[in-house]
Order: structure tokens, then sequence, then C-alpha cells
């Protein structure tokens, strides 16, 4: 189908957020943004993007197909999402989807017949203090038992609308899409929707009603000397808390394996990484600060061998592998 | 309900949550009220209230060390330095600079940052506005997790006030300073909070990790120096600028300083967010929630997350600041604390956890994506009552495989639990083996598990 005018133009204005040369930045967005109008990213979609951006349409399918909120089959007005992950689960969410499933004769992923409703089991939706917590059209009913998900539910089957415990009143997952493109909340007074709950604000009203507050604030505090001179921040280690040698990184390796990283663009797309490349390593003097970095990162993140990357470390997941190794042998 | 004894109470540091009790706080007229934006005048011009016009703006290397003598370490998990982070930004090589906020919020447990964006967006905002100055970034974007709408929603709102007020723009309070503001929503990928995952996708690509060096201080977003923080390392970035480095460190340990929203979960009176001094310990943190629920014994808890190894009612009085947790063998990571009772099976716990990193996988890295499939199959049939001993040591040799294995940390986080609860809770598996513990699960769950 052909896209509408209006989304040409948004389009546009999304494009216009990225720098000129970088506009492979709006493909998200532009997802977003074609889902909004066919309430899926169907072929069309993926075709729309592509032309948008210059790139062809298996870079564009490659993206629509990774990412869980692009949906690839006509989705409903409402997209149900219960958590089952660890903590909603054990607190019940594991209940709410069976409930839910069994009314609405629909697994996960699946459209009721009318195609009003899409029920989806959700991973972690960062709100678990709430929990068991689920989500229509990512807006969020707090502390849900099955009979509450089939009340909300039920309401929506009848053409209603329930309000969300926090956020703002719903809209349908079209009008969503719209807002994750990047385009504000229009409808009036939307953005005021939705007051704390309880969890948000419990440790802030204990403090509140006790009377604590965080001492010796003084707005005027001067931004430089007015704390003690610290030891010469590098070598830096110390502050990770490693004794781990220094470790040159590879620097002059660096072009090579970004080069390994580039992926491959069609003659169209600008070379995403070319202007990159060359210029830290080729620098003469280099930077204080950039070696400090070096040294600091690659120290406190002794390489594991396979080209194990800097920067994360798994010292106690080993540890934990190793005790649980050998609670293993003392069976 | 217990009451929580006076010298806990006094951990409490409300600082970043503290305009939440404001029901408006959202909206730049009230933010402003409440200390909002002084920060930024007083790097721009010199004093808080904006009077001091001939005063000459803070000089961005001033602002960088000001946050290292803070000793302000990131909220994202890793707790790197983060003054640290700003320097490594090679200044003077004609480069465009970027800063990239890291809002995919989404480890398993934590909830700190969408009711930051949520009730105080405009605190993000202003710390961004700071950093990219600091970091010399005239462009800046808020990658902020694509489900977390409610947030985005005032987080857009907030950016479009802060144009309106000349504090976004061309010429940011007459400094001379530039900076625009982006934000962009993800869709749906828990790997997109790996900070090089997220540039990927930022790009336009498939959220996957690069493999580092070069970091994203020298090849980051767009191949150029790019600063990647979290929500709440931005966001504490206004209150060390008027409060400074002196004040941030009378708050919490000498090496883990500052605030810190300790998030609480699952099986406690109260839970919620509770912003505490560095270093409180889980006993502290059940106190100030009232206690466990009646009839709930504490059994097993996360540190920081689903991706930290899991801690015992042993370790209740582990200080939880970076150092102490890896002392007890785990991690701080996001500081939120999904704390389980006797009444819940550490097996199936985990059980869950790994579904999540199977389908969160983002395939690139072999170990990952195929140890984390076969291990939800032989819990699936462990919990289903047709597991083996053998099953145990499968276990382990495929976390052995996996850990230090990937490119980044989810397939050495997915490890973590696994590990973790065969270290402590082996009977419960055995329990399963043996045939004590009734299956939790049917065999219609075992489709491909043999």
């Amino acid at each position: 189908m052909g896209f509408s005018q209006e989304t040409h133009d948004r389009a546009r204005e999304i494009i216009a957020r990225y720098p000129a040369d970088r506009s492979r930045s709006a493909l998200l967005p532009l997802l977003h943004l074609v889902q909004s109008e066919e309430g899926y990213v169907s072929p069309a979609g993926v075709e729309f993007c592509a032309e948008q951006l210059g790139i062809n349409k298996a870079q564009v399918s490659a993206v629509a197909t990774f990412y869980t909120m692009y949906k690839r089959r006509p989705t409903g007005d409402w997209l149900v999402s219960v958590c089952t992950n660890t903590m909603c689960d054990v607190l019940g969410g594991q209940r709410v989807y069976d409930a839910l499933s069994e009314h609405l004769g629909v697994g996960h992923e699946e459209t009721t017949a009318d195609g009003t409703i899409t029920l989806e089991h959700a991973e972690c939706l960062a709100a678990c203090d709430y929990g068991p917590v689920m989500t229509v059209n990512y807006d969020f009913f707090d502390k849900v038992d099955p009979d509450i998900a089939l009340g909300v539910v039920a309401e929506l089957q009848s053409g209603g609308r329930p309000a969300p415990t926090r956020g703002a009143r719903l809209c349908t997952l079209k009008e969503m899409s719209l807002q994750l493109a990047g385009f504000s909340d229009t409808r009036e007074g939307a953005v005021a929707d939705g007051p704390a709950g309880d969890p948000t604000l419990r440790g802030l009203r204990l403090a509140q009603q006790h009377g604590v507050s965080v001492a010796g604030f003084d707005p005027n505090t001067p931004i430089s000397g007015d704390a003690p001179a610290p030891a010469p921040s590098r070598p830096a280690p110390a502050a990770t808390g490693s004794t781990a040698p220094d470790v040159k990184a590879p620097q002059a390796k660096s072009p090579e394996i970004r080069a390994a990283e580039t992926r491959a663009p069609d003659a169209k797309t600008p070379a995403p990484d070319a202007p990159g490349t060359t210029v830290p390593t080729d620098r003469a003097e280099p930077d204080s600060d950039a070696e400090a970095a070096e040294s600091a990162g690659a120290a406190a993140n002794p390489p594991a061998g396979d080209a194990k990357p800097a920067g994360d470390n798994s010292q106690p997941q080993r540890g934990s592998l190793r005790d649980a190794r050998s609670e293993e042998g003392t069976r | 309900m217990t009451q929580p004894r006076p010298e806990t109470l006094q951990k409490l540091t409300p600082v970043l949550t503290k305009r939440w009790l404001s029901p408006d706080a959202w909206k730049i007229d009230v933010y402003q009220q409440l200390d909002g934006y002084a920060a930024l005048r007083k790097v721009l011009t010199g004093t808080p209230d904006g009077r001091g016009r001939d005063a000459d703006p803070v000089h961005p290397d001033d602002l960088i060390k000001l946050i290292k003598d803070s000793g302000l370490r990131g909220r994202g998990g890793a707790g790197f330095p983060t003054g640290l982070k700003w320097g490594f930004i090679p200044q003077g090589d004609g480069k465009p600079h970027y800063l990239v906020v890291n809002a995919d919020e989404g480890e398993p447990g934590t909830c700190k940052d969408l009711p930051l964006m949520m009730y105080d967006p405009h605190s993000l905002v202003e710390g961004v506005i700071i950093a990219s100055y600091a970091i010399r970034a005239s462009r800046a974007y808020i990658y902020i997790r694509g489900e977390a709408v409610h947030a985005a929603r005032r987080l857009r709102n907030a950016v479009d006030e802060a144009y309106r007020a000349g504090y976004l723009g061309k010429d940011i309070l007459g400094s001379g300073f530039d900076l625009d503001l982006v934000v962009h929503s993800g869709a749906g990928a828990y790997i997109c909070g790996e900070e090089t995952a997220l540039l990927d996708s930022l790009e336009g690509f498939r959220g996957q990790p690069r493999l580092r060096p070069p970091f994203p201080a020298t090849h980051g977003l767009y191949a150029c120096p790019t600063v990647v923080n979290n929500v709440g390392t931005i966001s504490s970035v206004p209150y060390i600028v008027l409060g400074g480095a002196a004040w941030w460190k009378s708050m919490g340990t000498e090496k883990s300083s500052g605030p810190m929203i300790y998030s609480l979960s699952g099986r406690i009176a109260n839970p919620g967010q509770y912003e505490c001094s560095m270093g409180i310990t889980l006993r502290e943190l059940i106190e100030l929630a009232g206690g466990m629920q009646p009839g709930h014994e504490l059994r097993f808890w996360t540190p920081g997350g689903s991706s930290t190894p899991l801690l015992t009612a042993e370790h209740l009085d582990v200080p939880l600041d970076f150092e102490g947790v890896a002392g007890a063998g785990s991690i701080l990571g996001t500081t939120a604390t999904q704390i389980f009772s006797d009444q819940d099976c550490p097996v199936y716990a985990t059980y869950r956890w790994l579904e999540f990193y199977h389908h969160e996988s983002c395939g690139k890295c072999t170990p990952c994506r195929e140890g984390n499939y076969w291990m939800v199959r032989v819990f699936r049939r462990i919990l289903a009552g047709q597991g083996t001993h053998e099953d145990l040591d499968t276990l382990l040799d495929t976390c052995d495989n996996i850990l230090g294995r990937s490119f980044c940390g989810l397939g050495d986080g997915a490890t973590s639990s696994v590990t973790s609860s065969l270290k402590y809770f082996k009977q419960d598996y055995l329990d399963y083996i043996e045939g004590r513990t009734a299956p939790k699960l049917s065999e219609k769950a075992l489709v491909g598990a043999h």
C-alpha cells in the first residue's frame, strides 16, 4: 500500500533529527512510524523505510526482525503484555497470563478472532516493586491478579478504555507507535496523567515522616577547590579494585578490528565508519587521559583469552562457578 | 509492621528522588522552583541564580575534575568512575563528540531509572547539558527503552520545554555553547542496555555488541568519541555541581560515594524505591521496608538484578557498595534487590531467568546463543521431574563454556544464577532429580529437551 502524505512528511522530520550523513539512525523510529500507520511492520513498511534511507530491504528486515516491539503480523488495537519474568511470575504473573490466555483463546503473540486484542508474555517491564504487572499498549496496570486482569480485558472487549494505574489514559497501538517514533503525545493533558504510586514514594515518605534529610547542601559551593586535593587520579586502577598489571590495549589493531566490525553497506550507503577509523590512532601526541583510559580499562578488565572484551568484570561469576564446581566434587 | 530504628532511618538520603514528592516537578516551572537548572546556570554563568553574568563559565576540565573528585561511579551496574570516563574523551581531535544516555532499563529487578524520568525528567536533561558541556559534545541522545512510554512521554515534554526555555539549542544562556538533544526510543531488546549494542542500535542496526577495544571513548557513536552513561549517573551531576564533591562524598563509603537508589521487590512488606547512603545492608533495607511479609523467611536474593550471583540469608550484613558485594562473591549491579523467601524455589527462579537470557541473547556469540537455549531445556527436564545427576554437571560445563567466551556481559550474567543457585541450593536440585519435590512443570514443556 502507499503510505499517506502525512507519514512521508513525518519520515522527513524523523530523518532530520540525526546528522545528515547518519540518516540510518532514523531506522528504528521509522519502523515505529510505519507501524503507526499499518499496525504492524508489513513488507510495504519495510520497503518504505528502505526507500527513505536509501538502503535495501534486506537491511531493513534484518533490523525489523531483531526487535520484539516490531510486530510482523497484523496486531490488535490493544496489545496486552503480562510480565512472566521471575519476580512477577513468583508473585502470580503466570497465573494472570494463563487466565487471560484461556479467556481470550489465544497464546503468545496471537490475536483474537475479532482482531482487537493481542496477547503476549513479556520480559521484565522494570516495575518489580509493583509486581505482578501487565501493560496495555505499554501503559501499566500494577499488582494485577487474574480477576483484575480479566476485568481490564473485558472492558477493552466491550469497547471501553480502562484507566492504567500509572501513566496516561490508553491510546491505540497505532497511536502509541507514533509516540515511539518520537512525536509528542498531543492529547490534552495526557502528559500530566498518572500520579506516582506508593512503592515509588515509599522511601521518600519514610524520610519525610521522620524528618531525615541530607545535611550540608550548599548550592553556592565553589566548583573548583572545594574538595581536598585527591591523590593524582591516575593510574586509575585503584578505584576499580584491580591489581592486575597494566595491559597495553592493542591500539594499533583498532582499525582492523573496527573494519571487521563494519557491516557491509550497499553502494548507496555512505561507509558508516570510515571517517573515524584512523584519526585517534594516528595522532602524533597521544592524549594523556586517553592513555590513562587505556591502562585503566585494560588493567581493570584483564582480557580473558579469546578476545574477551575489557569492560565486563566477570570475576565474581568465575568465583561462583568455581564454588559450584567444588560443591559438586563433595557430593 | 515493624518500625525501623532511628539509626537505620538516618541512612535514607533523599537526593535524586527528592523531587518525586512534588507532583508537578516534571514541569519546568516547578522544577526551577526546586533548584532546577541552577547547576546549569552555575556552570555557564558562574552563579546558581544566573546573577553572575559577568563571571566566566566554568572551564569544562574543571567540571571533569569535580566529577572525578566526587568519586561518582556509574549507576548502570559496572560502577566505572564517571569522571575518568569523561576524561578519556580526546580533546582537540577535530571530531564531533557525543553523549549517549543509557535509559534502556531492563535488567530483571531494576526499576529506578523509569520513575526518575517519569517524576523528575528535567534533572536528567540538566545533567545531559552539563555533561555534554564538559566533554565538548554538541549532540546528545537519550536512548530510552521502547516499552517505557510513560517515562518517554514526560521526557520528550521536558526536552521540548528545555528548548523553549533556551537551555537547549544554540548559544545556551549566552555562553556560546550549543547542544541538541534527541530522545530515541528503542524497540524491545534487553541487549541494547549493553553500551556497544546500544550504539549499534542507535546507528540503525541490530543491537549487537561490538568487540572492544576500541572503546566508545575513542570509537563510539559514528566511530567518534562518545560517553555512554546511565540515567542515574547523569542525573547525579547537577547535585554534585551545586553541592560540591565533598558534600557528595559525605554520603556512601570511601570508594563508593554518594546516595544510591535501592529497588526492593518481592517478599517484603513494602516493596519500593529507597534512596540510601551507599553501603547500607540488606538487613537495614528490609527493616526500612517494614520487614518480610508475614509467614515468609528470607532465603535468597539478588543484590543487583538477575545477572548478579544470588546471595542468601548469611549475607544480610554485607555492605551494599561496589567493594562489599564483590567481597561476598557477587556484584552490586543496579542495586535491584529482588527478595525471595522460603516459599520460593531457587531452581524455578533460575529457570525463569534463563528463559529470559535465552530470549534476549542477541545471537551474535555461539556460546551465549546455544548455551542458554540448551540450559533452558535442561532446567525444564529437571523441573518436570526427569532430570539426572549428570544434568548438574552439564549445567556447570555449559556455564564454563559461556562465561568469558561472549562479546558482552549478557552471557556472563546468564551463568550467575545457575552457578550461585547450584552453589547454595544444590539440595533443591537433587530433590527434583531424586523425586522428593513434586514436578513443577508438566511434560508438555519438554519438547526438544532430550
